[in-house]
């Protein structure tokens, strides 16, 4: 091993998605169900108050913890998923990951072991790592859900952090009030914290999200992610935040102020605009893309409802194909792209993930060809 | 939102829309949603299917123009009544009352300027209820019926996010 490098990083496996990338270079035929990213650009309302900003001359740095109003903003916003806050137990990040990775380099000291139950997003375990923790990942195939048995399986590894995501990506799954605090219970026996990714609760389309720190004395130990790529298309933007209790609140802040300084103050004037953006025709957009697709995708797969996020988790076990085989060969002979569901882990395998925040006449001819392909698997 | 108002606004903005895609859309059976177009078409909720078309592009060019027109009101004659006999002209693409200066908006569509011109002036002016017009030619349409006449975005989206 290099001397240069620090070890750690040497040990991290790039992304597993960088060689299916380099097969789609210089191919124009492509559609991409590959990537988590809304296909509509940011809303013009959100684009004009940056340009107009831009226009006054707003380029300056701003405070490290980001623009007041911004954050007492998202405190007023964030009611709207159960949780009281303000706007001093916020944090203006560069995008979720930031925050991520703010999160956990403030609680976790060397050895610290995260729950991460698996498939997730695949930043969850490198993070942890970077961060001198040990990720210990928690397999949930197949129904791609936590409850307390599973947690309690895990006690012995005596975990000081867990981190969730939902709705999830890959797999679409929610969780009702009494499931999480199922959660919750495990989390107070263990006196853990948890690190809350609830980057696409506004797609929520059975019921209403929950956060986590909503459920009684949970606010004194979870650090909620959110920000606003997915639900309002910012995603070049980078611009996220973190919600959580004032000590690490001013942890994540210690970091952020010599790590970042402070998120880019245009993505935050478009933030703050953007929480005045109504986003219930967005969501009965994405659900009829998810009917549509999903309905259809049944027909030659197996494929549960999604409850949130805007990802399909088709199980290809049946084409006796791996998920990387089936994924590859879909993209060389049919131009669709899906990820493999072993990119979210090793649980994944067996399914792959489609993102449907594609143009309805896109998803048409992509689902076409994804049937089309596991027809000709078949002979 | 009710089934009723979902499959008219999906086909509001996709006539092209079938049944079946929208049932598989909205999560009820294609039958259903038959039942509820064939039902609107019957009771006039749906008026009609048709294209939006950017004649510009195919060198196939209509004059448009907006005419404001202020009216006499009398015991007789009310502005349902005067609008109507306005929009019973096949030349008129659109007549609306509005608030301001002038009572209604008409838009009358035409092959030349003139044409329109001769019309305003044949049909519109001689009314007796007619008090005075104003009226503006479009020039350029940069959006119509909700949809961008130009195209200045592209998707720059990456296949994969490595």
């Amino acid at each position: 091993m290099s001397r240069k490098i620090n070890e750690r990083v040497s040990s991290i496996e790039p992304s597993g998605i960088r060689r299916f990338f380099d097969l789609v270079v210089g191919r124009r035929d492509i559609i991409s169900l590959g990537v988590g990213e809304p296909d509509f650009p940011v809303p013009w309302s959100v684009r004009e108050s940056m340009i107009y900003s831009l226009e006054r001359g707003w380029t300056s740095y701003t405070s490290n913890r980001g623009l007041k109003e911004l954050r007492d903003g998202i405190a007023e916003y964030y009611k709207r998923f159960g949780v009281e806050t303000s706007g001093d137990n916020i944090l203006i990040t560069t995008g979720v990951s930031e925050g991520l990775d703010l999160a956990l380099r403030a609680v976790i000291n060397p050895g610290d072991v995260a729950l991460i139950p698996e498939p997730c997003y695949v930043a969850y375990k490198p993070l942890t790592f970077l961060a001198y923790g040990e990720p210990v990942e928690i397999p949930t195939y197949p129904n791609f859900k936590l409850n307390y048995d599973k947690l309690k399986s895990y006690e012995r590894f005596e975990p000081k952090v867990l981190i969730i995501n939902y709705p999830n990506n890959p797999t679409g799954v929610t969780y009702s009030k009494r499931e999480l605090e199922e959660i919750a219970d495990f989390v107070f026996e263990n006196d853990m914290i948890v690190v809350s990714d609830e980057i696409y609760a506004e797609l929520t389309y059975k019921g209403r999200h929950l956060s986590l720190a909503s459920l009684n004395g949970m606010e004194e130990r979870t650090i909620v992610l959110n920000g606003f790529s997915k639900s309002y298309a910012m995603t070049g933007l980078r611009i996220g935040y973190a919600i959580a209790p004032d000590e690490i609140i001013d942890a994540m802040t210690k970091i952020h102020q010599y790590s970042m300084l402070c998120a880019p103050i245009t993505s935050q004037i478009g933030a703050l605009e953007a929480l005045k953006v109504e986003l219930e025709r967005v969501r009965a957009e994405y659900m009829r893309k998810r009917n549509y697709f999903v309905n259809r995708l049944r027909r030659f797969l197996n494929v549960k409802m999604p409850e949130g996020a805007f990802y399909a988790f088709p199980s290809i076990r049946g084409t006796g194909l791996s998920s990387e085989e089936f994924a590859e060969r879909l993209l060389k002979e049919k131009g669709v792209a899906v990820v493999p569901g072993n990119a979210f882990g090793r649980s994944g395998e067996g399914y792959i993930r489609c993102a449907y925040a594609v143009s309805m006449e896109k998803l048409k001819v992509a689902v076409e060809r994804i049937g089309e392909f596991v027809e000709s698997l078949k002979s | 939102m009710s089934r009723d108002l979902e499959v008219l606004k999906l086909l509001e903005d996709n006539a092209r829309l079938t049944p079946r895609e929208i049932s598989e859309m909205i999560g009820c059976s294609e039958e259903e949603v038959k039942k509820i177009i064939e039902e609107r078409e019957r009771d006039g909720t749906i008026l009609k299917y048709k294209t939006l078309i950017d004649w510009e592009r195919v060198g196939e060019d209509f004059v448009y123009a907006i005419i404001d027109v202020r009216v006499t009101l009398t015991r007789e004659k009310s502005y349902d009544d005067i609008a109507k006999r306005i929009a019973k002209f096949p030349e008129v693409h659109a007549i609306r009352l509005v608030s301001g200066d002038y009572d209604f908006q008409v838009v009358v569509k035409g092959k030349t300027l003139k044409d329109v011109a001769f019309f305003v002036a044949d049909k519109i002016s001689t009314l007796p209820e007619v008090r005075d017009t104003f009226t503006h030619f479009v020039l350029r349409s940069y959006k119509e019926e909700g949809v961008l006449l130009f195209k200045d975005e592209e998707d720059r989206r990456l296949a994969f996010v490595p």
